[in-house]
């Protein structure tokens, strides 16, 4: 299932509107094979909500976005599902089915769309999980029985069952300490390198823009932008975000909140005095 | 897991009836037709709509609190996402067990009901129990089995479905998890007893057209 198309992926003109709450504006942009894109922003600037538009979880209120040239609006189920195979996604909390094992976790993609035999299955968990540096021991365990950074590792792990051609990562290190942090960013990169992956990455962490992405988009609440103002802020090479003179930019880059104090008590006063 | 649940339901259901329509029917000297009262209530009405509240809150609420959770943790969009449609692979197997497996735990609380009754009519009360199930027979037929058996199709399919919708449609939190859970219940109580009064309308009116009513002598 291929066409001729210049792009992997194309967004363009997307707006996510839920009931009267705009999450997403007028977003346009294109990724090419092989980029490895971080998404930043603030809580609630909606970067989950594209992440999940981007696989069609959820569907636009307008605008498009074209998979391989594909839209994936108007594809039929069975298209839909021919096109999840191209994909993988680790969700923030690695989403792993806690009523399985993570041997049949591992396996399910597989299992789901594949006609190899067991063996065969198991070689493919086993080799990702030694590519994730996860022991071979964990595989009779439940998921609520590993630490946070050996949940997120096992979800990696699945997202790659299929030798997807695109992976969405949701917040890969939120909740983990920095040396987990480091540990999930080298997964990352060493991903995208060796299975010559095309990534986004979700994430409010700098360290991921850092050290793992090579162009950066960041997003804007859609509430405190102005009529006109664009909600994405930058899109550009991850190195030269930090040569940004938006107060904006530096003030996420920078972790300074002041600001942003400041902004949210003048609103709660606006709201005691009406 | 459910089988004790609903032999207690049964058993109690049965004796409860037996209790109240003693002293009854033994002021007109009718206590020997306890039998078909009871076993007529229980297999048309009390059995079948009694069961399936007692599943809406146990199997229900647990579909609807497992589904819900799954959505609030992202596993239902983790499905969606391998190219697995969630409605297939969760919804259907819980629907289809519902609506096949119900009716066979109704049939169990029916026969644990007429099991309950004739206890306490026969042991308790010491009505003879010659006349308890001759009556009992002379009463009670086929079609009244085959309606309650139809009815809980109907209330399977209820438990399953709204279990599954509020499942699927949880808020976030612990909280909408536990709503989810709640509502499923309820929803299913109140659907079911509408339907039992539905049902009941129908078959009361197909049965005048079709058969031409005996009397039932109590």
């Amino acid at each position: 299932m291929t066409t001729d198309a210049r792009h992997l992926l194309e967004v363009n003109n997307l707006w996510v509107e839920f009931g009267r709450q705009t999450v997403l504006r007028n977003i346009s942009f294109d990724v090419e094979p092989g980029e490895t894109v971080a998404v930043i922003g603030e809580s609630g600037c909606g970067k989950t909500v594209l992440l999940k538009n981007l696989i069609g979880l959820i569907h636009p209120t307008r605008g498009g976005i074209r998979f391989d040239g594909y839209d994936i609006r108007t594809l039929s189920e069975e298209k839909i599902v021919e096109l999840r195979r191209r994909y993988g996604f680790v969700f923030q909390q690695a989403a792993l089915f806690d009523s399985m094992t993570i041997e049949q976790n591992l396996l399910f993609p597989l299992v789901q769309h594949t006609t190899q035999s067991h063996d065969e299955m198991m070689s493919v968990v086993k080799r990702l999980l030694d590519e994730v540096g996860l022991s071979h021991n964990i595989l009779s365990k439940k998921p609520a029985e590993l630490s946070g950074g050996m949940r997120k590792r096992v979800g990696i792990a699945r997202a790659l069952t299929l030798s997807p051609e695109i992976v969405l990562y949701d917040e890969p290190t939120t909740g983990l300490d920095p040396i987990m942090t480091d540990v999930i960013n080298r997964l990352m990169l060493q991903m995208a390198i060796e299975h010559s992956i095309t990534s986004i990455i979700v994430t409010h962490d700098m360290s991921t823009v850092r050290h793992v992405a090579d162009r950066v988009i960041m997003l804007y609440p859609h509430g405190r932008l102005g009529r006109d103002e664009p909600q994405i802020l930058y899109d550009g090479p991850a190195h030269k975000i930090e040569e940004s003179t938006d107060p904006r930019i530096l003030d996420f880059i920078q972790g300074d909140g002041s600001a942003r104090l400041k902004e949210d008590s003048e609103i709660s006063e606006k709201e005691s005095e009406s | 897991m459910s089988l004790p649940v609903i032999a207690l339901t049964g058993t109690f259901i049965g004796m409860v009836l037996a209790v109240q329509s003693y002293n009854q029917l033994k002021g007109f000297y009718l206590e020997t037709r306890m039998g078909a009262l009871i076993n007529l209530s229980l297999v048309r009405e009390l059995g079948p709509v009694l069961a399936a509240t007692m599943l809406a809150g146990r199997i229900g609420s647990s579909m609807a609190a497992e589904l819900g959770t799954m959505r609030v943790t992202e596993q239902i969009d983790a499905l969606g996402s391998m190219g697995v449609n969630p409605i297939h692979y969760l919804v259907v197997p819980r629907f289809l067990a519902c609506v096949l497996l119900i009716p066979v735990l109704t049939i169990f609380a029916d026969f644990m009901g007429i099991v309950g009754g004739a206890y306490f009519s026969i042991g308790v009360f010491h009505i003879d129990w010659h006349f308890y199930v001759t009556n009992s027979n002379k009463i009670v037929g086929e079609l009244d089995i085959f309606i309650g058996i139809f009815k809980s199709l109907f209330f399977g399919a209820t438990i399953g479905l709204i279990g599954c919708h509020r499942g699927f449609n949880s808020r976030p939190g612990a909280q909408g998890v536990g709503r989810a859970a709640t509502e499923a219940f309820v929803f299913s109580f109140v659907v079911i007893l509408l339907l039992d009064l539905a049902l009941g309308i129908v078959f009361e009116s197909v049965s005048d057209l079709i058969f031409t009513p005996m009397p039932r002598q109590l």
